[in-house]
Protein backbone atom coordinates (compact mmCIF):
# COMPACT_ATOMS: atom_id res chain seq x y z
CA UNK A 1 0.00 0.00 0.00
CA UNK A 2 1.60 3.24 -1.08
CA UNK A 3 -0.03 5.52 1.44
CA UNK A 4 2.43 6.25 4.22
CA UNK A 5 1.81 5.13 7.82
CA UNK A 6 0.98 8.06 10.15
CA UNK A 7 3.75 6.98 12.46
CA UNK A 8 5.94 3.95 12.88
CA UNK A 9 6.60 2.08 16.12
CA UNK A 10 10.34 2.00 15.55
CA UNK A 11 12.40 4.21 13.29
CA UNK A 12 15.27 2.07 12.21
CA UNK A 13 18.06 3.80 10.36
CA UNK A 14 21.74 4.59 10.12
CA UNK A 15 24.07 7.19 11.51
CA UNK A 16 26.95 7.79 9.10
CA UNK A 17 29.99 9.49 10.53
CA UNK A 18 31.63 11.72 7.93
CA UNK A 19 34.48 12.35 10.32
CA UNK A 20 35.62 8.74 10.49
CA UNK A 21 34.72 7.50 7.02
CA UNK A 22 37.92 7.00 5.05
CA UNK A 23 36.19 6.22 1.76
CA UNK A 24 37.53 2.67 1.57
CA UNK A 25 34.38 1.40 -0.23
CA UNK A 26 34.16 -1.66 2.01
CA UNK A 27 30.47 -0.93 2.72
CA UNK A 28 29.80 -0.73 -1.02
CA UNK A 29 31.28 -4.18 -1.53
CA UNK A 30 29.68 -5.69 1.57
CA UNK A 31 26.28 -4.29 0.59
CA UNK A 32 26.53 -5.62 -2.94
CA UNK A 33 27.82 -8.96 -1.68
CA UNK A 34 25.01 -9.49 0.80
CA UNK A 35 22.19 -8.16 -1.34
CA UNK A 36 23.29 -10.13 -4.34
CA UNK A 37 22.06 -13.34 -2.80
CA UNK A 38 19.38 -12.37 -0.33
CA UNK A 39 16.38 -10.13 -0.72
CA UNK A 40 14.82 -10.17 -4.22
CA UNK A 41 16.53 -10.10 -7.60
CA UNK A 42 20.35 -10.08 -7.56
CA UNK A 43 22.10 -6.76 -8.21
CA UNK A 44 23.12 -7.24 -11.81
CA UNK A 45 26.16 -5.90 -13.62
CA UNK A 46 26.31 -5.04 -17.30
CA UNK A 47 29.58 -5.51 -19.17
CA UNK A 48 31.45 -5.95 -15.86
CA UNK A 49 34.80 -6.81 -17.43
CA UNK A 50 34.37 -4.82 -20.62
CA UNK A 51 34.98 -1.27 -21.68
CA UNK A 52 31.91 0.31 -20.09
CA UNK A 53 31.07 -1.56 -16.89
CA UNK A 54 27.86 -0.58 -15.11
CA UNK A 55 25.78 -2.12 -12.38
CA UNK A 56 23.22 -1.79 -9.64
CA UNK A 57 24.37 -0.68 -6.19
CA UNK A 58 22.37 0.22 -3.09
CA UNK A 59 25.15 2.21 -1.53
CA UNK A 60 27.78 4.40 -3.17
CA UNK A 61 30.58 6.43 -1.62
CA UNK A 62 31.18 9.96 -2.88
CA UNK A 63 34.16 12.12 -2.12
CA UNK A 64 34.04 15.89 -1.70
CA UNK A 65 36.53 18.66 -1.16
CA UNK A 66 35.39 21.41 1.18
CA UNK A 67 37.23 24.68 1.25
CA UNK A 68 36.53 26.76 4.37
CA UNK A 69 36.95 30.55 4.24
CA UNK A 70 40.01 30.63 6.47
CA UNK A 71 41.57 27.19 6.49
CA UNK A 72 43.04 24.56 4.23
CA UNK A 73 40.61 22.40 2.22
CA UNK A 74 39.45 19.11 3.70
CA UNK A 75 38.35 15.90 2.02
CA UNK A 76 35.11 14.30 3.18
CA UNK A 77 33.94 10.87 2.06
CA UNK A 78 30.22 10.44 1.94
CA UNK A 79 28.38 7.12 1.66
CA UNK A 80 24.96 7.56 0.08
CA UNK A 81 22.19 5.00 0.64
CA UNK A 82 18.45 5.14 1.36
CA UNK A 83 17.61 7.42 4.31
CA UNK A 84 14.31 5.59 5.04
CA UNK A 85 12.46 8.91 5.03
CA UNK A 86 9.42 9.46 7.24
CA UNK A 87 7.72 11.36 4.45
CA UNK A 88 9.01 9.18 1.65
CA UNK A 89 7.92 10.59 -1.74
CA UNK A 90 9.17 7.42 -3.44
CA UNK A 91 6.40 5.46 -1.72
CA UNK A 92 3.41 7.67 -2.49
CA UNK A 93 4.19 7.98 -6.21
CA UNK A 94 4.27 4.22 -6.77
CA UNK A 95 1.26 3.18 -8.90
CA UNK A 96 1.30 -0.50 -8.03
CA UNK A 97 1.73 -0.65 -4.28
CA UNK A 98 5.16 -2.24 -4.72
CA UNK A 99 6.86 0.50 -2.69
CA UNK A 100 5.88 0.69 0.94
CA UNK A 101 7.03 1.88 4.33
CA UNK A 102 6.68 -0.62 7.16
CA UNK A 103 4.55 0.45 10.12
CA UNK A 104 6.51 -1.61 12.62
CA UNK A 105 10.01 -0.30 11.97
CA UNK A 106 9.81 2.37 9.26
CA UNK A 107 11.92 0.48 6.72
CA UNK A 108 11.12 1.46 3.12
CA UNK A 109 10.97 -1.59 0.86
CA UNK A 110 10.02 -2.65 -2.65
CA UNK A 111 7.89 -5.73 -3.23
CA UNK A 112 9.58 -6.79 -6.44
CA UNK A 113 6.74 -9.11 -7.45
CA UNK A 114 4.47 -6.09 -7.83
CA UNK A 115 6.98 -3.66 -9.33
CA UNK A 116 6.38 -2.78 -13.00
CA UNK A 117 9.71 -0.97 -13.26
CA UNK A 118 8.22 2.39 -14.19
CA UNK A 119 11.06 4.20 -12.43
CA UNK A 120 8.87 6.96 -11.02
CA UNK A 121 9.99 6.27 -7.45
CA UNK A 122 13.62 6.83 -8.46
CA UNK A 123 12.58 10.16 -9.95
CA UNK A 124 10.82 11.09 -6.71
CA UNK A 125 13.81 10.32 -4.46
CA UNK A 126 16.07 13.36 -4.00
CA UNK A 127 18.99 11.26 -2.79
CA UNK A 128 19.50 8.88 -5.69
CA UNK A 129 18.83 5.93 -3.41
CA UNK A 130 16.91 3.84 -5.93
CA UNK A 131 18.30 2.15 -9.00
CA UNK A 132 16.33 0.19 -11.56
CA UNK A 133 18.03 -3.13 -12.16
CA UNK A 134 18.76 -3.41 -15.87
CA UNK A 135 18.48 -7.21 -15.91
CA UNK A 136 15.44 -7.78 -13.69
CA UNK A 137 13.57 -4.57 -14.61
CA UNK A 138 12.58 -3.99 -11.00
CA UNK A 139 13.51 -1.23 -8.59
CA UNK A 140 16.32 -1.94 -6.14
CA UNK A 141 17.03 -0.02 -3.00
CA UNK A 142 18.65 -0.39 0.43
CA UNK A 143 16.55 -2.78 2.53
CA UNK A 144 18.35 -1.82 5.73
CA UNK A 145 19.39 -5.45 5.47
CA UNK A 146 15.97 -6.50 6.70
CA UNK A 147 17.06 -10.11 6.08
CA UNK A 148 19.97 -9.76 8.52
CA UNK A 149 18.72 -7.60 11.37
CA UNK A 150 15.91 -10.00 12.36
CA UNK A 151 17.66 -13.15 11.16
CA UNK A 152 17.95 -15.64 13.99
CA UNK A 153 20.05 -17.97 11.87
CA UNK A 154 22.88 -15.49 12.10
CA UNK A 155 25.08 -15.13 15.17
CA UNK A 156 23.96 -12.23 17.35
CA UNK A 157 26.79 -9.90 16.34
CA UNK A 158 25.92 -10.31 12.65
CA UNK A 159 22.32 -9.15 13.10
CA UNK A 160 23.05 -5.69 11.79
CA UNK A 161 23.32 -4.31 8.25
CA UNK A 162 26.20 -5.67 6.18
CA UNK A 163 27.61 -2.19 5.61
CA UNK A 164 27.63 -1.45 9.35
CA UNK A 165 29.12 -4.82 10.19
CA UNK A 166 31.92 -4.48 7.69
CA UNK A 167 33.01 -0.86 8.13
CA UNK A 168 36.63 -1.01 9.33
CA UNK A 169 36.50 2.44 10.94
CA UNK A 170 33.10 2.08 12.56
CA UNK A 171 31.71 4.98 10.57
CA UNK A 172 28.27 3.42 10.12
CA UNK A 173 25.93 2.85 13.05
CA UNK A 174 22.56 1.11 13.06
CA UNK A 175 19.72 1.60 15.51
CA UNK A 176 16.27 2.92 16.44
CA UNK A 177 15.79 6.68 16.20
CA UNK A 178 12.37 6.46 17.88
CA UNK A 179 14.14 5.62 21.14
CA UNK A 180 15.89 8.78 22.40
CA UNK A 181 18.23 6.62 24.51
CA UNK A 182 19.43 4.45 21.65
CA UNK A 183 23.05 4.50 20.55
CA UNK A 184 22.19 6.24 17.28
CA UNK A 185 19.91 8.86 18.87
CA UNK A 186 22.54 9.82 21.41
CA UNK A 187 25.32 9.85 18.84
CA UNK A 188 23.27 12.06 16.56
CA UNK A 189 22.37 14.44 19.41
CA UNK A 190 25.96 14.71 20.67
CA UNK A 191 27.56 15.28 17.30
CA UNK A 192 24.93 17.44 15.59
CA UNK A 193 23.58 14.79 13.21
CA UNK A 194 22.37 16.33 9.95
CA UNK A 195 19.41 15.56 7.71
CA UNK A 196 20.30 15.87 4.02
CA UNK A 197 18.42 18.32 1.79
CA UNK A 198 15.77 19.16 4.42
CA UNK A 199 14.22 21.65 1.97
CA UNK A 200 12.81 18.72 -0.01
CA UNK A 201 10.50 17.89 2.92
CA UNK A 202 11.21 14.15 2.98
CA UNK A 203 12.07 13.98 6.71
CA UNK A 204 14.92 11.50 6.40
CA UNK A 205 15.54 9.13 9.32
CA UNK A 206 19.27 8.56 8.67
CA UNK A 207 21.63 11.15 10.08
CA UNK A 208 25.09 12.25 8.95
CA UNK A 209 27.65 13.40 11.52
CA UNK A 210 29.63 16.38 10.25
CA UNK A 211 33.44 16.21 10.32
CA UNK A 212 34.86 17.40 13.64
CA UNK A 213 36.74 20.69 13.68
CA UNK A 214 40.34 20.09 12.73
CA UNK A 215 43.10 21.17 15.10
CA UNK A 216 44.97 24.28 13.98
CA UNK A 217 48.71 23.81 13.77
CA UNK A 218 50.22 25.71 16.74
CA UNK A 219 53.57 27.51 16.69
CA UNK A 220 55.81 25.68 19.20
CA UNK A 221 56.38 27.48 22.53
CA UNK A 222 60.03 26.60 22.10
CA UNK A 223 60.21 28.42 18.78
CA UNK A 224 62.39 31.34 20.00
CA UNK A 225 65.00 28.85 21.22
CA UNK A 226 65.21 27.42 17.73
CA UNK A 227 66.83 30.58 16.43
CA UNK A 228 70.24 29.12 17.20
CA UNK A 229 73.29 31.21 16.26
CA UNK A 230 76.14 29.22 14.91
CA UNK A 231 79.53 29.80 16.55
CA UNK A 232 83.14 28.78 15.93
CA UNK A 233 84.05 27.53 12.48
CA UNK A 234 80.41 27.09 11.43
CA UNK A 235 79.76 30.67 12.55
CA UNK A 236 82.73 31.99 10.54
CA UNK A 237 81.61 29.98 7.45
CA UNK A 238 78.07 31.29 7.84
CA UNK A 239 79.36 34.89 7.96
CA UNK A 240 81.67 34.45 4.95
CA UNK A 241 79.07 32.72 2.81
CA UNK A 242 76.57 35.41 3.75
CA UNK A 243 78.98 38.07 2.51
CA UNK A 244 79.55 36.35 -0.82
CA UNK A 245 75.82 35.94 -1.37
CA UNK B 1 16.03 14.15 -17.27
CA UNK B 2 16.40 11.58 -19.99
CA UNK B 3 14.03 12.48 -22.85
CA UNK B 4 12.92 8.90 -23.60
CA UNK B 5 11.03 8.75 -26.93
CA UNK B 6 8.32 6.49 -25.49
CA UNK B 7 7.45 9.01 -22.77
CA UNK B 8 7.55 11.98 -25.13
CA UNK B 9 5.28 10.29 -27.67
CA UNK B 10 3.00 8.98 -24.92
CA UNK B 11 2.37 12.41 -23.41
CA UNK B 12 2.02 14.26 -26.72
CA UNK B 13 -0.10 11.71 -28.58
CA UNK B 14 -2.44 10.88 -25.73
CA UNK B 15 -2.77 14.61 -24.96
CA UNK B 16 -3.73 15.28 -28.57
CA UNK B 17 -6.09 12.28 -28.57
CA UNK B 18 -7.93 13.28 -25.42
CA UNK B 19 -8.07 16.86 -26.71
CA UNK B 20 -9.84 15.69 -29.89
CA UNK B 21 -12.10 13.33 -27.93
CA UNK B 22 -13.13 16.22 -25.65
CA UNK B 23 -14.31 18.28 -28.64
CA UNK B 24 -16.17 15.31 -30.15
CA UNK B 25 -17.71 14.35 -26.85
CA UNK B 26 -18.90 17.87 -26.09
CA UNK B 27 -20.82 17.70 -29.37
CA UNK B 28 -18.96 20.67 -30.87
CA UNK B 29 -18.24 18.84 -34.12
CA UNK B 30 -21.15 18.21 -36.47
CA UNK B 31 -20.49 14.64 -37.48
CA UNK B 32 -22.69 11.70 -38.39
CA UNK B 33 -22.30 8.24 -39.75
CA UNK B 34 -19.02 7.22 -41.28
CA UNK B 35 -17.65 10.73 -40.87
CA UNK B 36 -18.21 10.44 -37.11
CA UNK B 37 -16.61 7.01 -37.13
CA UNK B 38 -13.36 8.35 -38.60
CA UNK B 39 -13.18 11.25 -36.16
CA UNK B 40 -13.76 9.03 -33.14
CA UNK B 41 -11.41 6.38 -34.43
CA UNK B 42 -8.66 8.99 -34.77
CA UNK B 43 -9.28 10.20 -31.22
CA UNK B 44 -9.25 6.70 -29.78
CA UNK B 45 -6.21 5.68 -31.81
CA UNK B 46 -4.16 8.63 -30.55
CA UNK B 47 -5.24 8.24 -26.94
CA UNK B 48 -4.88 4.45 -26.79
CA UNK B 49 -1.72 4.46 -28.91
CA UNK B 50 -0.13 6.95 -26.55
CA UNK B 51 -1.07 4.89 -23.53
CA UNK B 52 0.35 1.73 -25.09
CA UNK B 53 3.59 3.54 -25.90
CA UNK B 54 3.90 4.47 -22.23
CA UNK B 55 4.24 0.79 -21.36
CA UNK B 56 7.38 0.54 -23.52
CA UNK B 57 9.61 2.03 -20.88
CA UNK B 58 8.40 -0.32 -18.14
CA UNK B 59 10.77 -2.96 -16.82
CA UNK B 60 7.94 -5.44 -16.28
CA UNK B 61 4.95 -4.40 -18.42
CA UNK B 62 3.22 -7.75 -17.85
CA UNK B 63 2.21 -6.52 -14.39
CA UNK B 64 0.76 -3.24 -15.70
CA UNK B 65 -2.71 -4.08 -14.35
CA UNK B 66 -1.40 -3.49 -10.84
CA UNK B 67 -0.92 0.17 -11.78
CA UNK B 68 -4.68 0.67 -11.40
CA UNK B 69 -4.58 -0.11 -7.69
CA UNK B 70 -2.98 2.87 -5.93
CA UNK B 71 -5.20 5.73 -7.10
CA UNK B 72 -5.50 6.98 -3.52
CA UNK B 73 -1.89 8.16 -3.38
CA UNK B 74 -0.29 7.92 -6.82
CA UNK B 75 -0.85 10.26 -9.78
CA UNK B 76 0.47 7.62 -12.15
CA UNK B 77 -2.17 5.20 -10.92
CA UNK B 78 -4.85 7.91 -11.11
CA UNK B 79 -3.78 8.53 -14.69
CA UNK B 80 -4.24 4.89 -15.58
CA UNK B 81 -7.69 4.79 -13.94
CA UNK B 82 -8.80 8.12 -15.43
CA UNK B 83 -7.68 7.19 -18.94
CA UNK B 84 -9.49 3.87 -19.01
CA UNK B 85 -12.60 5.25 -17.28
CA UNK B 86 -12.77 8.11 -19.79
CA UNK B 87 -12.33 5.85 -22.81
CA UNK B 88 -15.12 3.58 -21.51
CA UNK B 89 -17.40 6.49 -20.67
CA UNK B 90 -16.99 7.92 -24.16
CA UNK B 91 -17.90 4.68 -25.95
CA UNK B 92 -21.71 5.22 -25.96
CA UNK B 93 -21.24 8.83 -27.12
CA UNK B 94 -19.09 7.64 -30.00
CA UNK B 95 -21.53 4.88 -30.92
CA UNK B 96 -24.52 7.21 -30.83
CA UNK B 97 -22.86 9.74 -33.12
CA UNK B 98 -21.74 7.03 -35.50
CA UNK B 99 -24.88 4.94 -35.58
CA UNK B 100 -27.25 7.83 -34.98
CA UNK B 101 -29.15 7.06 -31.82
CA UNK B 102 -29.85 9.61 -29.15
CA UNK B 103 -27.59 9.46 -26.18
CA UNK B 104 -28.25 12.30 -23.67
CA UNK B 105 -25.90 15.28 -24.36
CA UNK B 106 -24.98 15.70 -20.67
CA UNK B 107 -23.19 12.34 -20.92
CA UNK B 108 -20.96 13.82 -23.61
CA UNK B 109 -20.31 16.95 -21.55
CA UNK B 110 -19.22 14.81 -18.62
CA UNK B 111 -17.02 12.89 -21.06
CA UNK B 112 -15.31 16.13 -22.13
CA UNK B 113 -14.61 16.96 -18.50
CA UNK B 114 -13.21 13.47 -17.98
CA UNK B 115 -10.85 14.04 -20.92
CA UNK B 116 -9.55 17.20 -19.26
CA UNK B 117 -9.24 15.34 -15.96
CA UNK B 118 -7.18 12.61 -17.62
CA UNK B 119 -4.80 15.15 -19.13
CA UNK B 120 -4.56 16.74 -15.68
CA UNK B 121 -3.54 13.45 -14.06
CA UNK B 122 -0.84 12.99 -16.72
CA UNK B 123 0.55 16.44 -16.04
CA UNK B 124 0.56 15.86 -12.27
CA UNK B 125 2.89 12.86 -12.64
CA UNK B 126 5.52 15.46 -13.51
CA UNK B 127 4.25 18.51 -11.62
CA UNK B 128 4.23 16.63 -8.30
CA UNK B 129 7.97 15.93 -8.32
CA UNK B 130 9.76 18.29 -5.93
CA UNK B 131 13.00 16.69 -7.05
CA UNK B 132 12.63 18.25 -10.51
CA UNK B 133 12.02 21.92 -9.75
CA UNK B 134 11.39 22.89 -13.37
CA UNK B 135 8.32 20.63 -13.45
CA UNK B 136 7.17 21.26 -9.90
CA UNK B 137 5.01 24.33 -10.63
CA UNK B 138 1.38 25.20 -11.43
CA UNK B 139 2.27 26.06 -15.01
CA UNK B 140 3.00 22.41 -15.88
CA UNK B 141 -0.67 21.29 -15.78
CA UNK B 142 -1.66 24.48 -17.61
CA UNK B 143 0.83 23.66 -20.35
CA UNK B 144 -0.48 20.10 -20.81
CA UNK B 145 -4.06 21.39 -21.04
CA UNK B 146 -3.07 24.15 -23.48
CA UNK B 147 -1.41 21.71 -25.85
CA UNK B 148 -4.38 19.34 -25.71
CA UNK B 149 -6.83 22.17 -26.29
CA UNK B 150 -4.96 23.64 -29.24
CA UNK B 151 -4.16 20.29 -30.85
CA UNK B 152 -7.68 18.97 -30.25
CA UNK B 153 -9.26 22.10 -31.73
CA UNK B 154 -7.16 21.88 -34.90
CA UNK B 155 -7.93 18.20 -35.41
CA UNK B 156 -11.62 18.76 -34.68
CA UNK B 157 -11.69 21.52 -37.32
CA UNK B 158 -12.78 24.15 -34.82
CA UNK B 159 -11.09 27.09 -36.50
CA UNK B 160 -12.06 29.99 -34.20
CA UNK B 161 -11.32 27.97 -31.04
CA UNK B 162 -8.05 26.75 -32.54
CA UNK B 163 -6.89 30.29 -33.32
CA UNK B 164 -7.54 31.47 -29.76
CA UNK B 165 -6.09 28.29 -28.24
CA UNK B 166 -2.91 28.60 -30.32
CA UNK B 167 -2.42 32.21 -29.27
CA UNK B 168 -2.96 31.20 -25.64
CA UNK B 169 -0.55 28.32 -26.06
CA UNK B 170 2.21 30.72 -27.18
CA UNK B 171 1.77 32.73 -23.98
CA UNK B 172 1.66 29.63 -21.78
CA UNK B 173 4.73 28.13 -23.45
CA UNK B 174 6.70 31.34 -22.97
CA UNK B 175 5.64 31.38 -19.30
CA UNK B 176 6.66 27.74 -18.88
CA UNK B 177 10.19 28.59 -19.93
CA UNK B 178 10.34 31.81 -17.94
CA UNK B 179 9.12 30.22 -14.71
CA UNK B 180 11.01 26.98 -15.32
CA UNK B 181 14.38 28.67 -15.80
CA UNK B 182 14.27 30.09 -12.28
CA UNK B 183 12.83 27.14 -10.41
CA UNK B 184 16.02 25.34 -9.42
CA UNK B 185 17.46 28.45 -7.80
CA UNK B 186 14.12 29.06 -6.02
CA UNK B 187 14.16 25.64 -4.42
CA UNK B 188 17.47 26.49 -2.80
CA UNK B 189 18.98 23.00 -2.98
CA UNK B 190 22.71 23.01 -3.61
CA UNK B 191 25.67 20.68 -3.28
CA UNK B 192 25.98 22.27 0.17
CA UNK B 193 22.53 21.15 1.35
CA UNK B 194 22.74 17.83 -0.50
CA UNK B 195 25.88 16.88 1.43
CA UNK B 196 25.03 18.92 4.53
CA UNK B 197 28.57 20.26 4.36
CA UNK B 198 27.83 23.70 2.91
CA UNK B 199 28.11 25.35 6.33
CA UNK B 200 31.78 24.42 6.54
CA UNK B 201 32.86 25.91 3.25
CA UNK B 202 32.60 25.62 -0.52
CA UNK B 203 31.85 22.04 -1.53
CA UNK B 204 33.00 20.51 -4.77
CA UNK B 205 33.27 16.98 -6.08
CA UNK B 206 36.71 15.51 -5.37
CA UNK B 207 36.16 12.06 -6.81
CA UNK B 208 33.11 10.34 -8.29
CA UNK B 209 31.85 7.17 -6.59
CA UNK B 210 32.12 5.12 -9.76
CA UNK B 211 34.05 5.30 -12.99
CA UNK B 212 31.29 4.90 -15.56
CA UNK B 213 27.74 6.19 -15.67
CA UNK B 214 25.05 4.36 -13.69
CA UNK B 215 21.24 4.29 -13.87
CA UNK B 216 20.92 7.55 -11.93
CA UNK B 217 23.18 9.44 -14.27
CA UNK B 218 21.64 8.02 -17.44
CA UNK B 219 18.12 8.69 -16.25
CA UNK B 220 18.42 11.95 -14.34
CA UNK B 221 21.59 13.76 -15.33
CA UNK B 222 20.94 13.97 -19.04
CA UNK B 223 22.69 17.01 -20.45
CA UNK B 224 22.91 16.08 -24.13
CA UNK B 225 21.47 18.70 -26.44
CA UNK B 226 20.82 21.37 -23.83
CA UNK B 227 23.14 23.72 -25.62
CA UNK B 228 20.68 23.93 -28.49
CA UNK B 229 17.84 24.85 -26.17
CA UNK B 230 17.38 28.38 -27.48
CA UNK B 231 17.13 27.20 -31.08
CA UNK B 232 14.75 24.43 -30.11
CA UNK B 233 12.53 26.90 -28.26
CA UNK B 234 12.19 28.95 -31.43
CA UNK B 235 11.48 25.80 -33.45
CA UNK B 236 8.84 24.85 -30.88
CA UNK B 237 7.01 28.15 -31.20
CA UNK B 238 7.33 28.10 -34.97
CA UNK B 239 5.88 24.62 -35.41
CA UNK B 240 3.47 24.42 -32.49
CA UNK B 241 1.95 27.88 -32.95
CA UNK B 242 3.04 30.11 -35.83
CA UNK B 243 2.88 27.73 -38.80
CA UNK B 244 -0.46 26.10 -37.87
CA UNK B 245 -1.88 29.54 -37.18
CA UNK B 246 -0.80 30.82 -40.60
CA UNK B 247 -2.12 27.72 -42.29
CA UNK B 248 -5.49 28.05 -40.59
CA UNK B 249 -5.80 31.72 -41.46
CA UNK B 250 -4.43 31.69 -45.01
CA UNK B 251 -5.25 28.29 -46.45
CA UNK B 252 -8.76 27.56 -47.66
CA UNK B 253 -10.57 25.39 -45.13
CA UNK B 254 -10.68 21.68 -45.82
CA UNK B 255 -9.32 18.50 -44.36
CA UNK B 256 -5.89 18.72 -46.03
CA UNK B 257 -5.08 22.10 -44.52
CA UNK B 258 -6.33 20.92 -41.14
CA UNK B 259 -4.27 17.75 -41.23
CA UNK B 260 -1.17 19.70 -42.27
CA UNK B 261 -1.74 22.19 -39.45
CA UNK B 262 -2.21 19.34 -36.98
CA UNK B 263 0.95 17.57 -38.16
CA UNK B 264 3.02 20.74 -37.86
CA UNK B 265 1.55 21.40 -34.45
CA UNK B 266 2.36 17.87 -33.31
CA UNK B 267 5.99 18.33 -34.40
CA UNK B 268 6.12 21.49 -32.30
CA UNK B 269 4.50 19.71 -29.35
CA UNK B 270 7.08 16.91 -29.56
CA UNK B 271 9.93 19.45 -29.64
CA UNK B 272 8.44 21.22 -26.64
CA UNK B 273 8.09 17.95 -24.73
CA UNK B 274 11.65 16.97 -25.64
CA UNK B 275 12.85 20.23 -24.11
CA UNK B 276 10.59 19.69 -21.11
CA UNK B 277 12.62 16.56 -20.31
CA UNK B 278 16.06 17.50 -21.61
CA UNK B 279 16.16 20.81 -19.75
CA UNK B 280 14.74 19.44 -16.49
CA UNK B 281 17.38 19.08 -13.81
CA UNK B 282 17.00 16.56 -10.98
CA UNK B 283 18.44 17.42 -7.56
CA UNK B 284 20.34 14.11 -7.45
CA UNK B 285 22.73 15.71 -9.95
CA UNK B 286 24.00 17.83 -7.06
CA UNK B 287 25.76 14.77 -5.60
CA UNK B 288 27.60 14.35 -8.87
CA UNK B 289 28.39 18.03 -9.26
CA UNK B 290 26.41 17.99 -12.49
CA UNK B 291 22.90 18.97 -13.41
S1 LIG C 1 16.04 8.12 0.62
FE1 LIG C 1 14.90 8.10 -1.29
S2 LIG C 1 14.34 5.94 -1.56
FE2 LIG C 1 14.92 6.19 0.58
S3 LIG C 1 12.97 6.62 1.65
FE3 LIG C 1 13.94 8.60 1.19
S4 LIG C 1 12.99 9.17 -0.77
FE4 LIG C 1 12.63 6.97 -0.53
S1 LIG D 1 9.50 1.30 -10.30
FE1 LIG D 1 8.33 -0.24 -9.14
S2 LIG D 1 8.45 0.43 -7.03
FE2 LIG D 1 9.05 2.17 -8.29
S3 LIG D 1 7.16 3.37 -8.60
FE3 LIG D 1 7.33 1.96 -10.34
S4 LIG D 1 6.18 0.14 -9.71
FE4 LIG D 1 6.57 1.31 -7.84
S1 LIG E 1 21.76 -1.39 5.19
FE1 LIG E 1 22.17 -3.20 3.91
S2 LIG E 1 21.14 -2.71 1.98
FE2 LIG E 1 21.35 -0.78 3.09
S3 LIG E 1 23.27 0.15 2.40
FE3 LIG E 1 23.76 -1.07 4.22
S4 LIG E 1 24.34 -3.09 3.42
FE4 LIG E 1 23.27 -2.02 1.76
Amino acid sequence: MTTLPHSTTKKLGLVIDLDTCVGCQACVTACKGWNDQGYGAPLSDQDPYGAAPSGTFLNRVHSYQITPEDAAPIIVNMPRSCLHCDDAPCVTVCPTGASYKRTEDGIVLVNEDACIGCGLCAWACPYGARELDAAAGVMKKCTLCVDRIYNENLPEQDREPACVRTCPTGARHFGDFADPQSHVSRLSAERGGMALMPELGTKPVNRYLPPRKKDVMQASPLAPLLDIQASGFAGWLDKMLGKIG
Amino acid sequence: MNPAPSVILFTTLSGLGFGLLAFLSAGLVEVHGLHAFFFWAAGYALAVGGLLLSTFHLGNPQRALLAFSQWRSSWLSREAVAAVATLLWLAPVALSQWLGFDWPPFWGLVGAILCAATIFTTSMIYAQLKTVPRWNTWITPVMFQSFALAGGAILAGQKPVALVALAALAVVQALVWRIGDGRFAQLGASIGTATGLGSIGTVRVFEQPHTSPNYLMREMIHVVGRKHAQKLRIITLLFAVVLPLMLLVLAPGGPTALLCAAALHLLGAITSRWLFFAQAEHVVGLYYGAR
